[in-house]
């Protein structure tokens, strides 16, 4: 477990493809450089949309846990 | 943690990769095709693409101000549980997904100057996200690979 703390969260469980990516896009434009997002989605296409998107936006995927029916993404904003 | 997936990414060059544009023609005007033309350009333009959407008959209609967000029923191959799925997902309707395309990225969305003839119609119906009317050379022109047609 990393101890970074995060800047805000976003609960996107139950929303479908390719919600949990539109939020998370939405949170990075609001957001300042260095904030840490925390995204969690229950969609299986975020497991790989998320890490594709942040690694093309540039981003850094700080984290990504496995938990219960979800998965927790942990992403910095970088630029 | 993850990093074994970016860096899969990585070596693929995706960061690098060039932003090879996406030409759709959308045909069909049933929610269902409508809808999963949404998500391929809203996805398009997360990454980074540029997208062309060329609409053309029943597509077309459906982009009609007035009747946007009425009931444009699915494809024949759905039937009513297939319908039942596809409405019980609670996706975000495919008119707001292309909204957010476009203001995600570089997506133009053209009504077909032929369909437009056919139905008798002006930009002044269509609904504000179509940008223009293009002839079927004018997609041509801006298309510089290949096509999907939905």
């Amino acid at each position: 477990m990393t101890t970074t703390e995060v800047t805000r969260s976003i609960d996107a469980k139950g929303m479908a493809c390719p919600g949990p990516l539109m939020t998370l896009i939405g949170a990075i434009r609001e957001g300042q450089v260095g904030d840490v997002i925390e995204v969690l989605s229950s969609d299986e296409g975020s497991k790989t949309d998320i890490p594709a998107w942040v690694a093309k936006a540039q981003h850094e995927l700080i984290e990504v846990v496995p938990d219960d029916g979800f998965t927790r993404f942990i992403i910095r904003k970088v630029r | 943690m993850l990093t074994v997936t970016t860096q899969g990414y990585e070596r693929k060059g995706y960061a690098m990769s060039t932003d090879d544009r996406l030409s759709l023609v959308l045909f069909s005007g049933t929610d269902d095709k409508l809808q999963a033309a949404a998500v391929l350009t809203v996805g398009a333009a997360a990454m980074a693409r540029p997208v062309d959407v060329f609409l053309q008959y029943w597509a077309l209609d459906a982009f009609r101000a007035d009747r946007i967000l009425k009931d444009h029923g699915v494809s024949p191959e759905a039937g009513p549980e297939g319908e039942r799925a596809m409405r019980d997902q609670g996706k975000t309707h495919w008119s707001d997904l292309f909204r957010q395309a476009k203001d995600l990225g570089e997506v133009r969305i053209q009504a077909c100057a032929d369909s437009m003839e056919m139905f008798h119609i002006t930009t002044d119906d269509l609904d504000p996200m179509v940008d223009g009317v293009w002839g079927v050379a004018s997609f041509f022109m801006e298309a510089d690979g290949p096509v999907t047609f939905i």
